[in-house]
């Protein structure tokens, strides 16, 4: 038995890297083959026809596709991800900073979305039915209709506008106490976490739901248990595995909502980052902004196939 | 204790029961659609005019929904703006759900090899947030409204085809598939004439949700600047322009944003309360 | 109290349909059962008599709910009950074994641990206590390994055991009344046996009271003190278990019973030609999956080596317990799934292991009915869509003649030219299962594989099925493989019959000689076949060798 979650769980991780090279094949394509010559960006328009053809040269942008995609992916692989074309610098040395920013979001994002969507979630679930059940529904539905700049603007207009209690933008270097940290990161956090949650309440409810509609939740429910213990000691043990993937879908939902996030408050992360570089046409560090959130929507999922699988009590 | 309401409640006709939830959001929908298609005739204002002496101005007899930061009429640039996110948008997950379905019924069906290599190389392209992945296409296309389309269109036909084909998949293991085939019959009327009509249903409701991500994925683009450019404006585009209008909480802000919200949340509820076949038997 | 344990008074549920009209499902219904007795509740699909059953516990499926009438257990009327209170008697005085344990068991938690949870649930006893008890109820239902059973988590025992455990599970909180939904249904006959001694034996020693839901005559008479036989949510007929079998009043029970007595077949003369080629001949047929080892043999094999023998309009019957091969073959034999080994021979001609490899005229010969009608028929297929297409695709039919074609096949199956315009989803099970025929016989087939296609169907209509099958022979001269775990079925039909266990033909007889067969195994499997008699369960005495060796309890 043991060998068997063993070998399901380093299939998982070999799809995973399968998918990986996949996806680093069509975010370099994307970028590197699609119109748009890449020389004829760095040095606009006028340039001769000479200082473009020596550009080309010079980044090898002569070679076939296949062999600037080895080339590429090799650098990747030795943390040389290139040089910025907007400003010369190094692509690493850009993002270092900006990806702790990000992660700093992200982290405080899931450590509060992450405990109150599962405790809505399965509470919903539990009590289905009831108003208190069809409140959460509804809000949930409502959130995740509507846009995260939305959310992000009534958050502003709420608690800027109205009330005055934040800043409407953040800026993290003007941090200093406990209090400035509260006010810079309250805005963007409130925004994601509300988004983040409403995703992660409905499909938690309908993990706990499905698994209510089951013969062996009745057949407890038959030998005089507890609503509560329905749901906590029969239904959950068995909804782990598909709860555990939403929290992770949800988690990946993060990366959409950061990028509207950052742009909105001016918060000086990775996905601002690569924003401005979608404005300046600047490729490689698209390319390393794209792989760094596709590495992260990957690592989440796969670490919630393989405690699926882990949880799965018939290959215990 | 009362035995049968009667027949005659609301929407149950022609077999069907449809709620009034999904009456009303179906009704908020076609007046969308509606005004998609005769917005050139409707408006009050022309898009470009300047109506307003002041910027982000309030609501008024006149300028229903006040005026933009250049002081334009926001009603007559939101109806208008609806050609763009309703158009994009339906375009886009036409083709989308299109090939999606139909990639994921030739893969279901096929099975083998074929199935192998689609399922692996479009959940790949599954897994590259959507968000990102626009990103990424835009830096290298531009924002061209064909190339908008196109962008969303390969960005969600991976969803329609992975729902579709897990459709089929289950539809594939029924007997009457295993007699259609050992009557001798070929893939086309396999898919066409056994799986679509079974399928048919759900694939709708999942192409309505797939609209309602474009819709989302089309405003958000917009609103970081690099979706509908100007001087064409979708409703996504309309809130960028205006944002300077948010500290005084200017209704050019908050009105493009209620009618995306109210164009999401109507087609999420049409699907939640779709018109239902009534199987009762007993009443025949 | 007035004395009887249970009291049923004038008992109304109604459900809710679709439209959101409430019919009434169970109407004024009253029935006793006194301390120590069993009452069995009998009656075809949609007779209301599990929800009859589960009134017991306060408790109704969803969309349905206690409309009116009283139902007292020990003197307390459970429909006043607040679902608080009822959780309270739930599992200490009326318990519940369900018709598949398999699926009632949480499979992410062991099996000692819902054994002993109603003693967690009502705070009967302590712990260890409760492993005590559950170790001594594991003994007195003759499971194996009592010690060490309550430790596995349910996917790791077998059908027959799980439901044993499931009445371990009943009995734990001791309850004064028990009901059994069904409980051996799911169940082969040689493994039902073991269940239901088990089961007699624990509810005599504890004086329980019972009530057993069954849509089995045979099955009841063992167990049951008193019949109540329902139809269409009302008593029919109440007596005891004698009275109802031997001297019957109402025309419904009679009906019952007639169907479960089915007439032999009556046969035509014995072969008038043996110079004659058979029909069909399969050879050594070996099918499986899995890739092909070096001996030409799959690596799992579900069927081995098995060859028999057809003449035109005669048929064979296969017969075996869930897991056999029995299905496998008759898919191999129609192309669906290819055989790794062997022969297939068709009048006369080697037919191709897979359907791909025959003509559409071969395709055409033999047509395949399945089991479960729901998923044989697209149900987004209107009745004449799909009796349209094999005329379509066999005999370039259409328009009047087609039209004209497939409302004489209707008549055939003896169904209503309005069907036509119908659903499958819109038919009743018998009807759909005639549709399913009819599009067999719309081929012109010669011969046809019928797999369990009266498993899924009640009783009366399963028996009308047979007579069509008869009938439509005689008309058209048809031959037919029928596949059943059913003996009785196959025995109305059928000159010849195999016997299959694990993929192997274990025997080979004719009717005539189907009292004294002769491997253990069929003798075995024969003897299992519960009878109407109520003292046949306790008079069945069973080689305990045989038992051992075939019954995967």
């Amino acid at each position: 038995m043991k060998r068997q979650v063993t070998s399901l769980a380093v299939r998982r991780l070999l799809i995973a890297l399968i998918t990986l090279v996949i996806v680093s094949f069509a975010v370099f394509f994307a970028t590197a083959l699609l119109p748009g010559d890449t020389a004829t960006i760095l040095l606009g328009q006028s340039a001769t026809p000479e200082a473009i053809e020596g550009l080309r040269k010079a980044m090898h942008l002569n070679d076939p596709a296949i062999v600037r995609f080895l080339r590429w992916m090799a650098g990747l692989i030795q943390g040389d991800f290139g040089t910025s074309y907007a400003n010369n610098v190094s692509v690493a040395n850009l993002i270092r900073g900006r990806l702790a920013n990000t992660m700093k979001l992200a982290g405080l994002t899931a450590s509060i979305a992450v405990p109150l969507a599962l405790t809505l979630g399965i509470t919903a679930a539990m009590w289905r039915g009831t108003l208190y059940d069809r409140i959460v529904t509804v809000a949930t539905i409502g959130i995740i209709s509507v846009p995260e700049f939305m959310i992000a603007t009534l958050a502003v207009l709420l608690f800027a506008v109205y009330l005055r209690w934040l800043p409407a933008l953040s800026f993290t270097n003007e941090v200093k106490s406990f209090y400035d940290l509260m006010r810079t990161y309250a805005m963007p956090v409130v925004t994601l976490t509300i988004g983040v949650s409403a995703q992660m309440i409905r499909m938690t409810r309908a993990a706990v739901v499905e698994t209510l509609n089951t013969p062996y939740v009745e057949m407890a429910l038959l030998k005089g248990a507890s609503r509560p213990r329905l749901v906590l000691r029969h239904a959950l043990p068995n909804a782990l595995g598909p709860i555990v993937n939403s929290v992770a879908l949800s988690l990946s939902y993060l990366l959409g909502g950061v990028i509207i996030v950052e742009t909105i408050f001016n918060y000086p992360g990775v996905a601002k980052l690569m924003v401005d570089a979608v404005s300046t046409r600047d490729l490689p560090l698209i390319q390393t902004c794209a792989m760094i959130f596709c590495l992260g929507y990957l690592t989440l999922i796969t670490a919630a196939d393989i405690i699926a699988v882990l949880s799965n009590p018939r290959l215990r | 204790m009362t035995k049968s309401t009667s027949p005659g409640r609301l929407g149950v006709r022609f077999g069907y029961r449809f709620n009034l939830i999904g009456l009303s959001a179906l009704a908020i929908i076609l007046l969308w659609g509606g005004v998609a298609v005769f917005a050139p005739h409707i408006i009050p204002h022309s898009v470009g005019e300047i109506v307003d002496t002041d910027y982000f101005g309030p609501m008024s007899r006149d300028l229903w929904f006040g005026s933009d930061y250049l002081g334009r009429d926001i009603f007559s640039r939101i109806l208008m703006g609806a050609r763009y996110t309703l158009g994009i948008s339906l375009a886009a997950v036409s083709i989308a759900c299109f090939s999606g379905v139909a990639l994921g019924m030739t893969a279901a069906v096929a099975g083998g090899w074929l199935d192998s290599i689609l399922s692996r190389f479009l959940d790949a392209l599954n897994s590259i947030p959507s968000k990102l992945f626009s990103l990424v296409v835009v830096a290298a296309i531009g924002s061209s409204i064909p190339a908008l389309i196109a962008t969303l269109s390969v960005i969600y036909t991976p969803g329609a085809y992975r729902f579709a084909r897990a459709l089929a998949v289950n539809v594939n293991t029924m007997d009457f598939m295993v007699v259609a085939r050992i009557r001798g019959e070929g893939l086309p009327y396999l898919i066409a004439s056994e799986i679509l009509p079974n399928i048919l249903g759900p694939v709708l409701a999942d192409l309505g949700l797939r609209f309602v991500f474009i819709v989302l994925l089309l405003s958000g683009l917009s609103f970081l600047g690099l979706g509908v450019q100007p001087p064409y404006a979708d409703w996504g585009a309309l809130v960028r322009e205006n944002i300077g209008g948010l500290p005084f909480g200017a209704p050019a802000v908050i009105f493009p944003s209620l009618a995306i919200a109210s164009l999401t949340i109507c087609v999420n509820l049409l699907i939640d309360n779709l018109p239902r076949k009534i199987r009762d038997r007993s009443a025949e | 109290m007035t004395g009887n344990l249970v009291e049923i008074r004038n008992l109304r549920v109604e459900a809710t349909t679709d439209a959101g009209r409430r019919v009434e499902i169970i109407k004024d219904v009253s029935l006793d059962i006194a301390e120590g007795e069993i009452v069995a509740l009998i009656g075809e699909s949609g007779s209301g008599k599990t929800t009859i059953a589960m009134t017991l516990m306060g408790y109704t499926r969803q969309g349905c709910a206690i409309a009116g009438g009283e139902v007292r257990v020990a003197g307390v009327d459970m429909v006043k009950l607040s679902e608080a209170e009822r959780a309270r008697i739930r599992g200490t005085r009326v318990a519940y074994v369900p018709q598949s344990a398999a699926a009632a068991f949480n499979p992410a938690l062991t099996i000692m641990d819902q054994v002993t949870e109603v003693a967690r649930i009502h705070k009967l006893m302590s712990a260890v206590e409760a492993r005590a008890k559950a170790l001594s109820l594991f003994k007195a239902l003759s499971l194996p390994e009592p010690e060490t059973i309550g430790n596995r988590y349910p996917h790791q025992v077998s059908g027959g055991q799980l439901q044993r455990l499931a009445a371990a599970m009943a009995l734990i909180g001791q309850p004064k009344v028990v009901i059994f939904d069904e409980p051996t249904t799911a169940l082969d006959v040689t493994t039902q046996v073991e269940v239901l001694r088990a089961f007699k034996a624990v509810t005599a020693q504890h004086n329980i009271a019972g009530i057993y839901v069954s849509h089995d005559l045979a099955v009841v008479a063992q167990i049951a003190d008193r019949i109540v036989v329902l139809k269409d949510g009302s008593v029919q007929e109440t007596g005891t278990t004698s009275q109802i079998l031997d001297d019957a009043q109402h025309p419904y029970t009679r009906e019952l019973l007639a169907a479960f007595r089915p007439k032999a077949q009556q046969r035509g003369p014995e072969c008038e030609e043996t110079t004659k080629r058979p029909l069909l001949q399969v050879d050594n047929l070996t099918v499986g999956y899995g890739p092909r080892l070096r001996d030409g043999q799959p690596l799992i094999s579900v069927v081995q080596a098995v060859s028999l023998e057809l003449d035109r309009g005669r048929n064979l019957g296969i017969i075996g317990e869930s897991g056999c091969g029995k299905s496998t073959l008759a898919r191999a034999i129609a192309g669906i799934l290819p055989a790794y080994a062997g022969d297939i021979i068709f009048d006369g001609r080697e037919l191709g292991k897979a359907g791909r490899g025959r003509t559409r005229n071969e395709l055409r010969q033999i047509q395949i009915v399945f089991q479960h009608a729901d998923t044989a028929l697209n149900p987004a297929k209107s009745v004449e869509d799909i009796l349209r297409r094999p005329l379509t695709f066999y005999h370039g039919m259409s328009g009047k003649a087609r039209d004209t074609r497939v409302s004489e096949l209707l008549g055939l199956v003896h169904l209503p030219k309005s069907v036509r315009h119908r659903l499958p989803g819109e038919l009743s099970g018998g009807q759909k299962q005639r549709v399913n025929f009819a599009r067999a016989l719309a081929a012109e087939p010669t011969l046809i594989l019928c797999d369990e296609i009266t498993s899924a169907l009640d009783t009366v209509v399963a028996a009308a099925v047979v007579e069509l099958l008869k009938e439509l022979q005689r008309e058209l001269g048809l031959s037919y493989i029928f596949i059943s775990h059913d003996l009785s079925v196959v025995e109305a039909i059928c000159d010849e019959i195999i016997v299959m266990y694990r993929g192997q033909k274990v025997e080979e007889i004719t009717p005539a000689r189907l009292t004294a067969p002769q491997h253990p195994y069929t003798r075995l499997l024969f003897s299992s076949v519960p009878k109407l008699d109520p003292a046949w369960l306790d008079n069945l005495e069973q080689n305990a060798d045989a038992v051992r060796a075939y019954c995967r309890q």
